[in-house]
Order: C-alpha cells, then structure tokens, then sequence
C-alpha cells in the first residue's frame, strides 16, 4: 500500500460489493428497521416460497403435455389424505394409498415383460417445479432413455409423495431403476426446483445411502437438457453396475466419471 | 409404575412415566407423528394434573431411557448432586413449578442447578404457560466468556452468520461485515460451511481469525463443521477458537451425528490447550433442536421436548460458551406452526437456563412450516423478556446456504433499542471505540471512521 492510500483512505461502500453474494446485504437500515422495497420483496418471495408448497400440481396439464409426446400416464397417491396431513406425516408420503396400489398391480399384470424403467412426477414441496419442469423433463429423459434402448413403463403422477414412494411404485411395477422428479423445498431466491431421486432395485425400506440425486433443475439451475443426459447416464450405469448410491458414487468415481451428489434434501426425506 | 388420575369420574390411565410426560406435553406435531402425543385437551389435561401430583424424587427413581444401553442417562445419574437437590427433594412437580415462580431467587436458582435433572425440568416446564417460562428464566443468569462476556443481565447478544452457498470467502466476509455494521457478532462470528472438508474448514477459521484480529474486534469465531474435522483443524494449528457439534439426547442420536462423550470430551481438551480466550476458556458450541432425537429413531417412546432436555445434560458436561436450540429448523413434522415453534422456543431456553446452560436461540422457521416474520418478531420479544443470552442474525433474514428464515441484523438493533438491552461489554466498548455507535450506545447513520478503516484495510483490494 502507497503512502497516498494512507493519507487518503478510501470509504468503505458495502452496496459496491453486492454481486459477490447471493446474501441480501447492504439492504439499509431506516432506523431498526428493513426499508420497506426490502421488506415487501422479502415478503414477495416468502409468498412465492409459501405458495409453492401449498398449492396443488395441474396433474391434468401434465398429463396432457406427456400425451402429446406420446408418452402414457398412471395418476397414484400416497396414504396421505391431504396436504396438510403430508406435510405433518412424512411417514404417510412414503406408502401408497390403496387404490393406488391396486391401480399399479393391475398395470403391472399388463406388461409381457417389466420395465426397466420407472419414472415417477411427485409434486413433493414444490407444486410450482412440477408445474415448469416436470413435463419437460420427464419427456427429455425418456427420449434420451429409448434412444439407449431401455424400455419405459407408463409414467406415474404420484400426488403428496416424498422421496421414498418411489420405492413401492418400482417394486409393485417390477423396474430396474426408479426415477423420482419431486419438488424441492422451496428457498426465498428458488421456489422452483426440482430434485431427481434414483434408486437401481427400489423396495420398501430402501435406505437413502442407495439413492443418487440431482438436485437444483431449473431454469438458472441446472437446465433440463443437462439434467435429462445426466439421469439416462446414471440410470445406464445403474443397470449396468447392478446398483445405485454410494456405492455407484465409488464405481463411477475408479472409473473417472463426474461424481454425482448423494446429497438427499433432507425436507423431501 | 403406572400413573392415573380422574376427572369428573372418568379414571385417565397412563401406562409408565414416559408415557405421561408425552401425553402432559402442550400439542404439537413432533409427538404425534411419533404417536406419543394425548388424544385431545382432556387427555392433555388428565395427564398435566397427574404429572402436577407426581414427587419430583420419582425421576430419579424411574429412568426414561436405561442406563444400562445408554450413555446420556448415565452422565444425567452422575451429574445429579444430591445436596444441591436438598431444597426442592419433597416437592411434587406442581409445588416445584410455585416454588420456581415464588420462592426462588436468582441465587436459589444458581444453587439448585446440579441438583435438577432434565426430565424434572421438562416436567415442570410442562404445567408452565408461556407466562410462566419467561418468569422464571428471567431470573436465572448464566454468564460465559471467551473474549467477550456473555448473558448479562440486560444485555442481548448476537451470532453473525455469514453462511454462503459455495463458502466463498469474499461472500462470508462481506456477509460478516454487513452484520458487524449493524452490531452483529458479540456472541460469535459462525459459519455453516456448505462442504464438511478439512481444507475448506481450514480456510474459513483463517478467514474468520484475520477479519477478527485485523479489525480487533472482541469476540470468538468458529465454522461449524464436524468436531472430527475441528480436531484435525486444531491438530494442524489452525486458529479454532470454538469447537462446535449439533448434540441430541440419547446415545443412539449422538452416534446418528458421529459422536458420544468421550469424542466431545477429546475435543474440549484439544480446544482447551490452544488457550486461545482471553478473559475466560468457555470454548464449546452445542447445538440442538426439538426432532432430532424421533428424526434419528433415538428416541424410545420419549416425547421431544423431554428428549431436547436431556441434550442439556450432554451440553452441560462441557462448559460451553454458547448452546442454542434451532427451533423452527428442523420442521412442520416436529413443529408445525408459529404457535408451535413459538412455545417450544420458550421451553428450550427455560429448561437450558435452569440446568445452567448459556442459552441461546436461532429464531427461524422454513418454508413448509406454517410461520412467518410476525411470530418470529413476538418470538424474539418474548426470548428477550425472558432473557435470552443470544440469537442469530444474517442478512436479511434470508439464509441464502441453509435455505432457512432467521432474523435480520436488523432485528437484533430492534430488540436493543426498542427494549433496551445491550451488547457484550468488551463488544459494546469496541463498538464505540471505532465510531459504530455513539455516546448513548446507538448505531450511528453514518460511521465513517470506520468505513475508511475497512477501506484501508487489505481486506477488500
């Protein structure tokens, strides 16, 4: 440091500093208070956050948009009665309903021959990720999943589910692989996000060591296009590894692979 | 053992002493979820009068959790000081609760704290309202120091947490700044890293340590990483100045976080000999939340607040600087709503006060909890009447790493203003000293001083 600068220092500006962190500093402080633009955008993106898990996925949309790709849908709900049930009995979210499992027994003694792949929409915490991204995503996946010659069972829109509904779903439906997209609790500054859970060999009591997850897909996040490439790449893996989790995170790891996050979002759990 | 009582000729049977504390526990989700929880109010009530009836010498009598296969019930055996006891030994838990609220004053409050287990503290806590929490709290100091003095009387402390997504270090240390700026950071400056390894542990204590001691601010940082990795950090000579570790209350749990007593002990004597404080060698960072225990499956039949109390006996085994409860965090499925997170925020600071625990608390909530700003505001109001050593604040409120609500910088100037508390002395003088706050102890507009300090200082260019 110079002489100059020391006789005249410079003053500090804190806002100067603001695209190094996603933190809201330098929001100003009128007296012990937030200013009020501050205040109501914090309260904006609590709404946004708040409706998001509150509010219900447009199944009939979804399914209509995965019609058009030609791809077939199976609607199935948990044993959690309504929202407010799901979010207090996470126990709940993780069983299916009854007519759920009968309707998925009945679709299993349909198929000549099990699928090797299962993909399941559950609207999780975050209805708005399952209203942006699910349909887009589900499509792109399964392009990307028939084109390595995997065959795909009918996609099940699962209502109040958490992670681990996919267990019962890809055990009653015979699959190789099951792949959750499920909405992610929604941060202030994300509201959108959706997770991929997947699991070689789902069954009831699966622990989540045997997952791998993609988190954070979303416009600004990890796009749909890179997600979708990377899901058919585990999921082939999978299949060809003969398991999922963290001991696919090591195999992939000998083999050089990208590493994949094992990180399960604990909200969703 | 089992316990009854009859209302208006109905007999309410409740099975063993577990079993009444869960159905005496004010409504919330946590215990129904585990199916431990009353059937209604009238239930509730039935087992809160048997529980007001029942000697306060039967919880050492009956353990909720045996000895034998658990390790945070033998460490609550060996911490009951029998003459410590004497005053309050042939009270039931309803006298005890008068006793608590009329007869006792600070110092018979400091004197009893060895003699109280935390099953008869929840207990009580559980025939308390609201009211009552605060009453009593209030009159129970607990004063820890490392570099700074914490818990006074009318004074109201602050964790600054300058979390960052990625642990980038100018993002921390502008989020420090940002809370310094509003008088953030006398209780600790403590970061959530984002990753659990060595390196980036290493880095951000060195991170912390050089904003402190540039800038000489009176005060004590820590990353709260694993304590495996605070070992290794202090083994290299990093400068820890506290080790930090989330605790719940059986042995079980513990392991769930990848520790039991004997590591914990490891590490507060590694701290110890690093002899880093300067008025005073509290060095541990516990923290803990109602859930945790039923979250791991650790918690055998035993309601969650009952279980949050016996972390307290794992808290109190170190001599900590700093314990809070992270309330809100942990969940709708433990604690749904304001009304839920706010009572329980109340309970965890009266039952650590009373087992003689500096007790703070993370004012928070997330988003799929039924909660807002507003009862985070009455929660810090009442935390503050009640006497609560210290809160956490990052900008904004926004916890832009752990995707969580605290409180806003902003909100601890509220609180010292409005209701007249004060920082940390040695913090307070540091304040004044570089021109944040003026004569009267008020954050000033503009404190240019200090801005050309930080503008000098290397830690920006």
């Amino acid at each position: 440091m110079s002489k100059e600068d020391v006789a005249r220092p410079r003053r500090f500006d804190i806002g100067a500093f603001r695209e190094l962190t996603e933190a809201r500093i330098a929001l100003g402080r009128p007296g012990a208070a937030l200013p009020t633009k501050a205040e109501q955008t914090f309260l904006l993106d609590h709404a946004r956050a708040r409706a998001a898990v509150w509010s219900e996925v447009d199944w009939t949309r979804i399914s209509a948009a995965l019609n058009a790709s030609e791809l077939p849908s199976l609607p199935v709900a948990s044993a959690a009665a309504d929202r407010q049930i799901y979010v207090r009995r996470p126990d709940l979210g993780r069983q299916l309903c009854a007519e759920g499992a009968e309707a998925l027994d009945r679709l299993a003694g349909s198929f000549k021959v099990a699928p090797d792949i299962t993909i399941v929409i559950g609207d999780g915490l975050s209805a708005t990720a399952v209203d942006f991204n699910a349909a887009p995503l589900a499509t792109a996946l399964a392009e990307r999943l028939k084109a390595r010659g995997m065959t795909l069972a009918p996609i099940i829109l699962a209502e109040r589910a958490r992670v681990a509904l996919g267990d019962p779903i890809g055990k009653a439906l015979g699959a190789k692989v099951v792949v959750i997209l499920i909405g992610e609790r929604p941060g202030l500054s994300a509201a959108d996000s959706l997770g991929a859970y997947l699991t070689f060999a789902p069954e009831p009591g699966t622990p989540d060591s045997r997952r791998n997850c993609l988190s954070n897909i979303r416009e600004g996040g990890l796009t749909i296009e890179r997600a979708a490439a990377s899901i058919a790449d585990l999921c082939a893996g999978m299949i060809k590894a003969g398991l999922s989790g963290v001991g696919l995170q090591a195999a992939l790891e000998r083999e050089g692979s990208a590493s994949v996050s094992l990180t399960a979002d604990e909200g969703n759990a | 053992m089992s316990y009854s009582t009859t209302i208006e000729g109905t007999r309410f049977r409740f099975d063993d002493l577990k079993t009444l504390l869960a159905k005496a526990s004010p409504e919330r989700s946590g215990d129904q979820l585990a199916g431990l929880a009353a059937e209604g109010p009238v239930e509730r009530l039935a087992a809160q009068m048997a529980l007001a009836d029942l000697p306060l010498k039967t919880f050492l009598a009956e353990e909720l959790i045996p000895s034998e296969t658990d390790e945070v019930s033998r460490l609550i055996a060996d911490q009951h000081d029998e003459a410590a006891f004497a005053p309050v030994a042939s009270l039931t838990v309803g006298e005890f609760r008068e006793w608590l609220l009329f007869d006792a004053d600070d110092e018979a409050l400091e004197s009893v704290t060895f003699g109280l287990t935390p099953e008869m503290v929840a207990a009580v806590s559980k025939i308390m309202r609201v009211k009552d929490l605060i009453a009593v709290a209030a009159k129970r100091q607990v004063v820890t120091r490392f570099r700074s003095t914490i818990g006074l009387k009318g004074h109201l402390s602050a964790r600054n947490q300058p979390n960052h997504p990625t642990d980038d270090s100018a993002g921390i240390a502008l989020s420090a700044i940002d809370g310094l700026l509003m008088g953030s950071g006398d209780a600790v400056i403590g970061v959530n890293p984002a990753t659990d390894t060595l390196d980036d542990y290493i880095r951000i204590v060195r991170l912390l340590d050089e904003l402190r001691s540039r800038l000489d601010i009176p005060t004590q940082t820590c990353c709260l990483g694993h304590v495996t990795v605070a070992l290794k950090a202090l083994e290299r000579g990093a400068p820890v100045d506290l080790v930090f570790q989330s605790i719940a209350g059986s042995e079980k749990a513990n392991r769930g976080f990848g520790i039991d007593l004997a590591l914990l002990e490891e590490a507060h004597e590694a701290a110890r000999a690093a002899k880093r404080g300067t008025i005073g060698d509290n060095l541990m960072y516990f923290e803990t939340g109602q859930g945790a225990a039923l979250s791991a499956d650790a918690h055998f039949g035993v309601d969650q607040q009952t279980m949050e109390a016996r972390t307290y006996a794992v808290a109190r085994a170190f001599r900590p600087l700093l314990v809070n409860t992270v309330v809100g965090f942990i969940g709708p499925e433990y604690l749904f709503d304001g009304r839920q997170i706010i009572r329980a925020g109340l309970e965890d600071h009266f039952c650590g006060k009373l087992l003689g625990l500096p007790m703070g608390v993370d004012v928070c909530y997330t988003n799929h909890a039924d909660a807002d700003q507003n009862d985070m505001d009455v929660l810090l109001t009442l935390l503050c009447a009640a006497g609560v050593n210290f809160v956490i604040t990052v900008p904004g409120a926004d916890d832009v790493m752990l995707n969580y609500q605290s409180l806003s910088h902003q909100d601890v100037v509220f609180a010292r203003q409005t209701l007249g508390l004060r920082p940390a002395p040695e913090f307070a003088a540091w304040l004044d000293r570089v021109g944040l706050t003026d004569q009267e102890g008020r954050l000033v507009a503009s404190p240019d001083a200090f801005l050309e300090t930080l503008g000098a200082s290397r830690l920006w260019n």
